[in-house]
């Protein structure tokens, strides 16, 4: 029976979209996977003589902090990581027993990539440890309770599916743990590095967690086993319709139609919903450029480019995306009475409006120079004239459908990926940088900011030109993307 | 209203659909039939422009489908769930279809109060997502949505698949009565033999995407559509 499952996850893996793609994509997909594993090998590694450098005893840092790690891959897990309850409905009328597909479900959780990753810091780390002279039983015990830990995350996440405002919660707790620690008003980690110290030091203390994770498992099991019915655990959850008035929007004549669909599309979708999440996100991004916190950051390029991102969070994750947000429904689009210009200024006044709010809500950047809020503002009067249409334009040749319902592939969609799209980033990161560059050399930083504000502002008046190239590739494109919509994964 | 010539689509060398030349003229209401894979879909997709004919043209109105979009301020279609917005409400949909064609709130709610019998009081004022609609009412929403704005072409592929029966009844009433008493031409496409003969005039069997058969609607046609259909049967065996 087992032989089964293992043949149709086999299956489901090769065949999947992301597997079809070509070759260079394949290679891209195997080089990321590649990097993230080599980035945790080496913090596993690096994280060791890292610490006894800084003069630090390794493994009590390691551990006092791994509340945070801890509690981090939760949040994580919750934010990426899905029960996979698609693929359950179709094992329900086969004859196998419930208990074994509930076990196979949550056997594939264990398995999933944001468990295993963590192997790679943690059994470098350990060995590390054991080539060191650290009590071998010691440090397999240790390494024992923080694999458990792990696994207490993985069960308590297939139990958080739908809870929300719990780990807002959570993760809010722990940011204003943090912020007490850093600002020396209260540290919490010498408690729970004690904890995780203990794991190491009292060589019982393992079976704890490691019971804990078996525990969790079985009320796991026996939660889903109970609920294994299509009206239960298996239920997609309706959630109630609210209406909104936008009237107030019609004052912008006709593409009010589209911006008030846009705005429902956005509030009402999982999907874009972390778009703007993102969006908010990427406001904080400056703070490592304009803190000097890293070195190679702190030159005056580095901060346009900081600019451009702090302005563009959202121009990036939803503009990038246009027309494939309307994917699902692409067809009725197609075959309704639709002018292309109007469809594609309710994007860009959404993309531009956004930009907008992100330049002035940058302002907080002044508290590091006028310098600062300098680059966030010209990077913001940059995205509103020029990257607004740029996104717009690169967006055309993507031709991914979006799952409006689920997150996956929020973050990085493989097939967005092409020559083209690559093409058409330059415009939007190098070209600012290039100009600042110009002015600076040439009369100043003040010079180079103007340059590039003055980019921006010339940039809106080649919108219609824009618009007009966009609204050919829609044409020229329209049969290939629908055919493309259609290949849902 | 509606002139197709020397239609045919390929893919990868297979022929999934060739018409030499069919007229449809207005008014009339047309139904389509055969078995999966004849090519009806493919046909009313291509009549709407979403897939591109390897050779030939169609022609609705004055103009081709594939130069001029004209056509799409007189044609409405349901196809399938793609012609709906799976986050809004029913409400909200009508009326976003009703800016598009030209109708405002008024006038879309004149026209959905015609149909409260066959919403069965199940879409409307439901504060529900369309996405979360069953098969059979996400049908009802895109089927009505086709009549806002008086259109003269309406599209709909396999209208009657989902609907409970007393819809399906309901749905005959109202096709019927559109081509008969607006002069709307009505394009359906069906695999229940007998709904199609009640509602249509005019009847076209396709096969393997060739039209094999092209008959006025009369006493005899669902005898003969069904000894079509069972010869053919028999004739795989």
């Amino acid at each position: 029976m087992v032989k089964h499952f293992i043949n149709l996850e086999w299956k489901s893996f090769f065949r999947s979209a992301a597997f079809q793609t070509n070759l260079v994509l394949k290679i891209f997909m195997a080089l990321g996977a590649l990097y993230f594993i080599g980035i945790f090998t080496l913090a596993g590694v690096g994280a060791y003589f890292g610490l006894e450098k800084a003069g630090l005893e390794p493994l009590e840092t390691v551990n006092r902090f791994m509340i945070y790690y801890v509690v981090l891959d939760l949040v994580i897990k919750y934010m990426l990581q899905k029960m996979p309850v698609v693929n359950i409905k179709p094992l329900l009328l086969l004859p196998f027993k419930k208990a074994k597909i509930v076990d196979f479900a949550l056997g594939k959780t264990m398995l999933s990539f944001f468990n295993i990753v963590h192997a790679f810091f943690f059994i470098p780390f350990s060995v590390v440890l054991i080539g060191q002279g650290y009590d071998p039983v010691h440090v397999i015990t240790w390494h024992l309770g923080m694999l458990a830990m792990i696994y207490i995350n993985n069960f308590i996440n297939v139990f958080l599916n739908d809870a929300m405002p719990l780990v807002i919660g959570l993760a809010s707790v722990i940011i204003g743990l943090g912020a007490l620690q850093y600002y020396g008003i209260f540290d919490v980690t010498p408690y729970t590095g004690a904890y995780f110290q203990g794991l190491f030091e009292q060589l019982w203390l393992f079976t704890i967690p490691v019971l804990l994770a078996i525990g969790l498992y079985k009320v796991a099991h026996a939660y889903f086993l109970k609920r294994l019915y299509l009206d239960a655990g298996l239920a997609a959850k309706a959630k109630e319709a609210t209406t909104e008035n936008l009237d107030w929007l019609d004052r912008f004549g006709k593409t009010a139609l589209f911006l008030k669909n846009d705005i429902k599309l956005i509030k009402r979708n999982k999907r874009s919903k972390t778009t703007v999440i993102m969006s908010v996100v990427f406001l904080f991004y400056g703070l490592l450029f304009f803190t000097g916190g890293i070195e190679s950051y702190d030159n005056p390029f580095m901060k346009i480019f900081a600019g451009i991102f702090v302005t563009g969070g959202f121009l990036f994750s939803f503009g990038q995306f246009v027309p494939s947000w309307d994917s699902s429904y692409y067809p009725l689009m197609m075959t309704q009475n639709i002018s292309y210009e109007e469809y594609l200024k309710s994007k860009w006044m959404l993309v531009v409006i956004a930009s907008g709010i992100s330049t002035i809500l940058g302002l907080a950047y002044l508290y590091f120079g006028w310098e600062a809020y300098a680059a966030v503002f010209v990077g913001g009067i940059y995205n509103m004239g020029v990257n607004g249409h740029v996104v717009l334009w690169g967006g055309a040749y993507i031709k991914t459908p979006i799952d409006l319902t689920s997150n996956k592939k929020a973050f990085g969609d493989s097939s967005s990926f092409n020559v083209k799209t690559l093409l058409i980033t330059m415009p939007k990161l190098l070209l600012p940088i290039i100009l600042y560059a110009i002015g600076h050399y040439t009369l100043g930083p003040v010079f180079g900011y103007s340059l590039v504000a003055l980019a921006g502002v010339a940039g809106f008046a080649f919108r219609d030109f824009m618009f007009k190239k966009i609204i050919g590739i829609y044409k020229a494109e329209k049969y290939k993307t629908i055919a493309a919509y259609k290949q849902k994964n | 209203m509606i002139h197709i010539h020397d239609l045919s689509k390929t893919y990868n060398g297979v022929t999934v659909l060739k018409i030499d030349e069919l007229h449809i003229p207005k008014g009339e209401s047309f139904g389509l039939v055969g078995n999966n894979g004849a090519g009806k879909t493919t046909l009313f997709s291509a009549l709407l422009d979403l897939i591109q004919p390897t050779t030939g043209y169609i022609q609705n109105g004055e103009a081709k489908v594939n130069e001029s979009e004209a056509w799409k301020s007189h044609t409405a279609s349901f196809i399938d769930e793609s012609f709906l917005i799976g986050y809004l409400t029913a409400e909200e949909y009508f009326y976003f279809i009703g800016e598009l064609r030209g109708q405002n709130k008024a006038d879309v709610d004149k026209l959905l109060a015609g149909f409260e019998d066959f919403f069965n009081d199940e879409i409307l004022g439901k504060r529900k997502y369309l996405r979360d609609l069953s098969k059979g009412n996400m049908k009802k929403v895109g089927i009505v949505a086709t009549l806002i704005g008086n259109p003269e072409v309406v599209i709909l592929d396999e209208p009657f698949a989902n609907l409970d029966p007393t819809t399906q009844i309901r749905l005959k009433g109202i096709i019927k009565k559109l081509a008969a008493e607006t002069g709307v031409t009505v394009l359906v496409s069906s695999h229940d033999l007998m709904h199609v003969t009640e509602v249509c005039e005019r009847i076209v069997v396709l096969e393997k995407g060739s039209v094999v058969n092209d008959i006025k609607t009369s006493e005899a046609t669902l005898k003969e559509l069904e000894a079509y259909f069972s010869k053919e049967h028999l004739g795989v065996e």
